[in-house]
């Protein structure tokens, strides 16, 4: 437990110290809330669709907690470069417990990533529900964090270099974002669109967000919570195995 | 005295290459073994298997009397290790890093603060341990990583090139702490270095390593006899010839694509 603790704590103070890696990852779901909310809002609305920031809102903040989780994931890769990695791997330490605590602390950043999202989201104008089922939804926000953690942390267990970073970010985290109805909503979508969509596990995520956030499911709540800790556990374990396998 | 340290027919093959070649050897508690060799003759590697952090391709090895491959956390508890590249977290402070160190190997906070204090007074350290670590040179990194690898009391201390890109007083400072904790502690010191004259002085016994294979043993003195030269270093050119090795980060990248490739499969 203390062990896992200290993995734990050394993931935060990192986060907490990179002021630039803070204010850096605001900008993109600013963005987002800028361009995507306001260009299409009056479309969305008109087509029907009613308020498009507030479907939008937990599309963003689900991105922010997608990409800062699978960066710190791939952290991983930064160790082993600068030689830290080895460190933790010759002490007396199980490795599944070096896993549990980098990815633990890992997610802690994604959630508290996604929980300033939240507040910089409510500045453009967006409004929970109910404020009852805002624990719903921080507990969605640290099921997505812990999922795509450890997915970095798969992936970078097998890669040598950032080299092959680009080609994560391109052929599997842009897709994973674009198709998960973070976006546009699931309703109405062509059949083969709607296959790729159930299958990315982040779809689960944003509609369990906006199932606490907005009181809006497509799935609904219990197949949201059901997939996502299904994948979270697969993945917890690959990256376990994995990382175990790792020689520095 | 017992061997603190086993080494019986070691091989570690990288596909067709070989790092090291049928390797056996032993070191005894409480004395300073130099592990000497040329470039890529597999002095890393042979410390990265005794370290745990690579596995065998056969062979056995044993650290104070545990097995590397079977028993890896008691013979992780037994050694420190100052790594050839430096391994600290930069993002944290040098008390911070010593204090992640000293929970990782299970010490009780009380006992962690004690020890993080004896040793950073040890490498005179102690005024500097709020500051992050970026803002080290690299002797202090050395220094730091030297008490690090000593804050959970091993019996063993691994140092891969120690004093590489050191100024000579930094070295000099490094080796009269190796002495000095060898001498009063008992603490037994497994080196590798390029600088023969640093090797002649501080070790009890030398191996030379040359492309995976052990090609002499024994007392500095004895392989200077041995040689009939005058120095080790002397010693050490006739023993592995005159011609220079390929680049070191050539054949680090070269193990280190023949490890992709099997990881690969």
């Amino acid at each position: 437990m203390n062990v896992i603790y200290t993995l734990w704590l050394r993931q935060i103070k990192r986060y907490l110290r990179s002021r630039a890696r803070i204010v850096g990852s605001l900008g993109q779901p600013v963005l987002f809330m800028v361009a995507l909310g306001f260009g299409f809002g009056p479309i969305y609305q008109q087509a029907g669709g009613g308020d498009y920031i507030s479907f939008l809102a937990p599309g963003v903040i689900a991105m922010s907690i997608l990409f800062s989780a699978i960066f710190t994931g791939i952290e991983v890769i930064w160790d082993k470069k600068f030689g830290f990695l080895k460190e933790t791997l010759v002490s007396p330490v199980p490795r599944y417990k070096i896993m549990l605590g980098r990815t633990l602390g890992g997610a802690t950043v994604a959630v508290i990533q996604g929980v300033i999202v939240f507040f910089i989201t409510m500045l453009f104008g967006f409004r929970p529900d109910s404020w009852a089922l805002f624990p719903l939804a921080l507990v969605f926000m640290f099921i997505i964090a812990l999922l795509f953690t450890a997915l970095g942390t798969a992936i970078a267990s097998i890669l040598e270099d950032m080299q092959g970073f680009q080609l994560i970010m391109n052929f599997l985290v842009m897709p994973v974002f674009f198709l998960s109805g973070a976006l546009f909503p699931l309703k109405n979508l062509p059949p083969s669109i709607l296959i790729i969509s159930q299958i990315d596990p982040l779809s689960y995520g944003v509609d369990g967000l906006r199932a606490s956030l907005i009181n809006v499911s497509y799935f609904g709540i219990t197949l949201d919570l059901g997939v996502l800790l299904v994948v979270t556990f697969i993945f917890m374990s690959v990256g376990t195995y994995l990382f175990s396998k790792i020689e520095a | 005295m017992s061997n603190i340290i086993e080494i019986k027919n070691l091989v570690k093959k990288f596909d067709d290459f070989t790092a090291v070649d049928n390797v056996s050897l032993s070191v005894k508690e409480g004395e300073i073994f130099a592990f000497l060799g040329p470039n890529g003759a597999g002095k890393t590697t042979t410390i990265k298997i005794l370290t745990t952090l690579l596995r065998a391709t056969s062979g056995e090895a044993t650290v104070n009397g545990f097995d590397v491959k079977k028993d890896k956390n008691n013979a992780r508890r037994s050694f420190g290790i100052v790594f050839q590249d430096q391994s600290l977290d930069e993002e944290l402070t040098a008390y911070e890093n010593l204090e992640f160190h000293g929970s990782l190997y299970g010490l009780p906070r009380k006992q962690r603060r004690e020890r993080i204090e004896e040793m950073l007074n040890f490498v005179e350290l102690w005024d500097r341990r709020k500051d992050f670590v970026k803002t080290f040179s690299g002797g202090m990194r050395r220094r730091l990583e030297i008490a690090r690898g000593l804050i959970h009391l091993p019996k063993i201390l691994f140092l891969d090139e120690p004093t590489i890109g050191l100024d000579p007083q930094t070295r000099n400072h490094i080796w009269s702490y190796i002495k000095n904790l060898n001498k009063e502690k008992g603490l037994t010191v497994f080196l590798t270095n390029h600088y023969m004259e640093e090797a002649e002085k501080v070790a009890d016994r030398v191996a030379i390593i040359d492309k995976g294979k052990i090609v002499a043993q024994g007392t500095p003195a004895e392989l200077i006899k041995q040689t009939n030269t005058d120095s080790l270093e002397e010693a050490f050119l006739a023993l592995t010839g005159k011609s220079i090795r390929e680049e070191k980060a050539e054949t680090g990248n070269h193990i280190r694509m023949m490890r992709n490739l099997h990881t690969k499969k």
